[in-house]
C-alpha cells in the first residue's frame, strides 16, 4: 500500500478532534500491520466504496479514558449516559473522519463513497478487518491515552 | 430579514452527539427556539406539524437522507423558502455542488468551529 496513503488520514483525524474535541493528538510513525485485528475499548469502524469494486475500510480505536475525555470535550456539561454518549460520539468522529479523509482522497484522485459506521465497544476487543488487502495503521498518543486509526483499499 | 433570535430552529441528525453539539453552539448565539430529528422523515414530520424557520440538516442519514429532505423542502409549497443549511462530513466539491443545485442556502463541512457555524447563519439571514 503506497504510505501516501496514511496523510489524508492523519490529517483528517488530527483536523477533527482538535477542532471539535480540544484535543491534539500526535501521529506517530504509520506501519503496515502483521496481523488484522485491531485493539482497543471503544472501536468506530466505517466502509468505503467506489464505482468499479473499489472498496475500503478504516477504523478509529481508542482507549477507554480518550474516548471518555473526547465525549466530555465534545459535550461539556450535557453528558447524560455516559455508554450511550461514549458510543454516539465515537460514531459520529469517525464518521467526521471519513469524510475529511475522503475530501483528501478525492484530491490525490480516489473517490470514495463512505458508509454510516458502526460502534464497538467492550474493554480490549479486536476488530477483525475482513479484508485480504495490506492494512496500514497510525497510532496517536494524546494527553488523555492513545488511539489508532486503521485502514485498508483495494487496489 | 434580519437574524431574530426567538425563530424556530429545526435541528436534523442521526447521531445525537452532533445534535446536541449543534444546539449547545446555537444556545450560545442566543438561540433557544430548536426543536430536533433523528433524520429527514421525522424532521419532515416535523414541519408538517410545527411552524419552523430554519433547518439546518447533515446530510447521510438513514431513512431520508438530508439532500432529500432538502429536495423535499424545495419542492413544496408551504416549505420551499425556508433557509436550509448543511451540516456534513462530506466535504469533497461534487457534494457541494449536489447540494448548491438542489438550493441549499449554505454549506458547513464538519469539522467545524463555533465561529464558522455564526458566520455562515449570519450569511444565510444577510442575504434574505
Amino acid at each position: 500500500m503506497d504510505i501516501n496513503y496514511a496523510k489524508p488520514f492523519i490529517e483528517a483525524t488530527i483536523n477533527v478532534l482538535s477542532t471539535m474535541a480540544m484535543i491534539n493528538p500526535k501521529a506517530q510513525k504509520p506501519y503496515i500491520k502483521k496481523n488484522n485485528k485491531a485493539l482497543g475499548d471503544v472501536s468506530g469502524v466505517v466502509g468505503f466504496t467506489a464505482d468499479g469494486g473499489k472498496k475500503g475500510v478504516m477504523s478509529v480505536s481508542f482507549s477507554k479514558k480518550c474516548a471518555v475525555q473526547i465525549v466530555k470535550n465534545l459535550l461539556g456539561d450535557d453528558v447524560q449516559n455516559i455508554l450511550d454518549d461514549v458510543q454516539d460520539a465515537v460514531g459520529e468522529i469517525t464518521n467526521m473522519i471519513s469524510g475529511q479523509a475522503r475530501a483528501k482522497l478525492a484530491e490525490m484522485g480516489i473517490t470514495m463513497k463512505g458508509a454510516t459506521p458502526t460502534v464497538i465497544m467492550g474493554d480490549n476487543h479486536t476488530i477483525t478487518h475482513l479484508t485480504k488487502d495490506k492494512i496500514m495503521a497510525v497510532p496517536f498518543t494524546t494527553d488523555y491515552g492513545d488511539f489508532v486509526v486503521e485502514f485498508s483499499m483495494s487496489e | 430579514m434580519g437574524l431574530d433570535k426567538n425563530m424556530r430552529i429545526l435541528v436534523v441528525d442521526d447521531f445525537s452527539t452532533m445534535r446536541r453539539i449543534v444546539k449547545n453552539i446555537l444556545k450560545q448565539l442566543g438561540f433557544t427556539n430548536v426543536v430536533d430529528a433523528d433524520d429527514g422523515s421525522t424532521a419532515w414530520e416535523i414541519l408538517n406539524k410545527d411552524k419552523i424557520d430554519f433547518i439546518i440538516s447533515d446530510w447521510n442519514m438513514p431513512k431520508m437522507s438530508g439532500i432529500e429532505l432538502l429536495r423535499k423542502v424545495r419542492a413544496s409549497e408551504e416549505f420551499a423558502d425556508i433557509p436550509f443549511l448543511m451540516v456534513t462530513a462530506e466535504g469533497q466539491q461534487e457534494n457541494v455542488i449536489e447540494a448548491v443545485q438542489a438550493g441549499v442556502s449554505n454549506y458547513i463541512v464538519k469539522p467545524f468551529t463555533p465561529e464558522t457555524f455564526e458566520q455562515k447563519i449570519k450569511k444565510i439571514f444577510e442575504k434574505k
